[in-house]
């Protein structure tokens, strides 16, 4: 589905439901990202980084068309501009609290589909990490 | 923009009521991390020490290869692991919020919740009722304007406000840098309320004692499903404007069920702030973690 912008500020968004939406978090994560690249190029000596790796959870609480555009604006003139990404999608898993039973959980509301229990604990799928850096 | 050094970047900025229209360098201490004015520390020069001179001619090899400094060469890609948390700066600072309010005994409440769920009166009216025999210090967090550290400084409780600019939430930093303007006391309760917003701030742990986060019988009942990061990670649930139940649709019951299929932990307090029916048990709540 396309996504459309609205530039009325660097941040504001419109997504695929024609709402505008808050400016978001995923800037600040797009900017923390920027600064972690730099910070271990710049230890590394490294003048180029030709590829990042990131990792995003299912679960994370992040809308990705969101943090790839913010990505686009954070990168400028930075040493991350003309750097490949790569984001590893983590897919989430679940275990009830009652039962014990481990699932694949898409959303924070499903409950357990054994004895229908809420909330169980969250085994994979919040993740949020710069896994690499491809540098020269 | 910075007036001070005129760089670019929008920068929260953290104001007690009455200085609107000051402008003091340590309204935005910014560290200047984020973008670089200062980037001179890789001039070191590479001496090595390697003048010495040595004149009695063994020539040994040097077959060591000094080849390992010179930052020129890298012309290999190489691939550094990394696994860095991206929120871990935030999470790192927080912690540092954290153990300060504990060592000064302080509790700290962040108070999140959508635009108009009625914060900013639940605060005057706690203030008003109870600000005798406790001591509140308030940080506001809103994108723009003075208005509501105006609404709370009518209490006399200080109080700053943090203007995020385009910013939809706060943050570890914003919370360090004012409370060190707040000079919070020991022993005090402090309330940060939060930017109107149950998506962005639910990730950025602020370093508080506790997360509350209210709604309002004039929202839908099923806030906690379409919100569920912040009503997962929150520790007392207020349902505010009690008093309007009998003119509109809100479901308490459903509200209640949605809030435990999020987070069967979650505390939950009906109240209004208008007819103070409910308020005893939010003093007693908060009253009960100062102990």
């Amino acid at each position: 589905m396309p996504v459309r912008f609205s530039f009325k500020s660097p941040i504001y968004f419109i997504f695929t439901d024609g709402k505008p939406h808050h400016p978001m978090h995923e800037f600040s994560i797009a900017m923390n990202i920027v600064d972690i690249a730099t910070d271990y190029a710049r230890k590394e000596n490294a003048s180029v980084v030709k590829e990042i790796e990131i990792e995003v959870g299912e679960l994370a609480g992040v809308v990705m068309d969101a943090l790839e555009f913010s990505l686009d604006i954070a990168v400028k003139e930075s040493i991350l501009e003309g750097a490949d990404r790569k984001v590893i999608k983590i897919p989430g898993r679940a275990r009830c609290r009652e039962c014990s039973h481990t699932f694949a959980i898409h959303d924070l509301y499903t409950l357990c589909p054994k004895c229908n229990s809420p909330a169980p604990e969250i085994l994979a799928g919040t993740e949020l990490r710069v896994k690499s850096l491809l540098v020269e | 923009m910075c007036d001070t050094c005129g760089c670019g970047q929008s920068e929260p900025t953290i104001r007690k009521p009455g200085e609107e229209n000051t402008h003091s360098p340590e309204d935005h201490e910014h560290s200047h991390e984020g973008h670089h004015h200062h980037d001179h520390d890789h001039s070191h020069s590479h001496d090595h020490g390697h003048n010495h001179s040595h004149d009695h001619d063994h020539d040994h090899d040097h077959g060591r290869g000094h080849s390992h400094t010179h930052a020129g060469d890298h012309t290999h890609p190489r691939k550094i692991e990394i696994e860095q948390d991206i929120l871990g700066k935030n999470n790192l600072l927080a912690e540092r919020n954290r153990g300060f309010f504990e060592a000064k005994n302080i509790l700290a409440l962040n108070l999140v919740s959508s635009p108009g769920s009625g914060k900013t009166t639940l605060l005057e009216r706690t203030i008003r009722e109870t600000g005798k025999e406790l001591s509140f210090f308030i940080i506001e967090g809103d994108q723009q304007t003075m208005n509501d550290a105006n609404r709370i400084a009518e209490t006399g409780a200080p109080v700053v406000q943090v203007n995020t600019g385009e910013g939809c939430h706060l943050d570890a930093e914003m919370v360090n840098r004012a409370v060190k303007k707040l000079e919070v006391a020991e022993k005090a309760i402090l309330m940060i309320e939060n930017v109107g917003n149950l998506v962005c701030p639910a990730l950025f742990d602020l370093g508080e004692s506790f997360r509350v986060v209210i709604m309002s019988t004039t929202e839908g009942e099923d806030k906690p499903l379409k919100y569920p990061y912040m009503f997962r990670s929150s520790n007392l649930c207020i349902i505010n404007k009690t008093d309007l139940l009998p003119y509109v649709d809100f479901d308490m019951a459903r509200a209640r069920e949605y809030t435990r299929r999020i987070n069967p932990d979650l505390q939950i307090i009906e109240l209004s702030v208008k007819t103070g029916e409910g308020m005893e048990q939010w003093y007693e709540w908060f009253k009960s973690k100062t102990r």
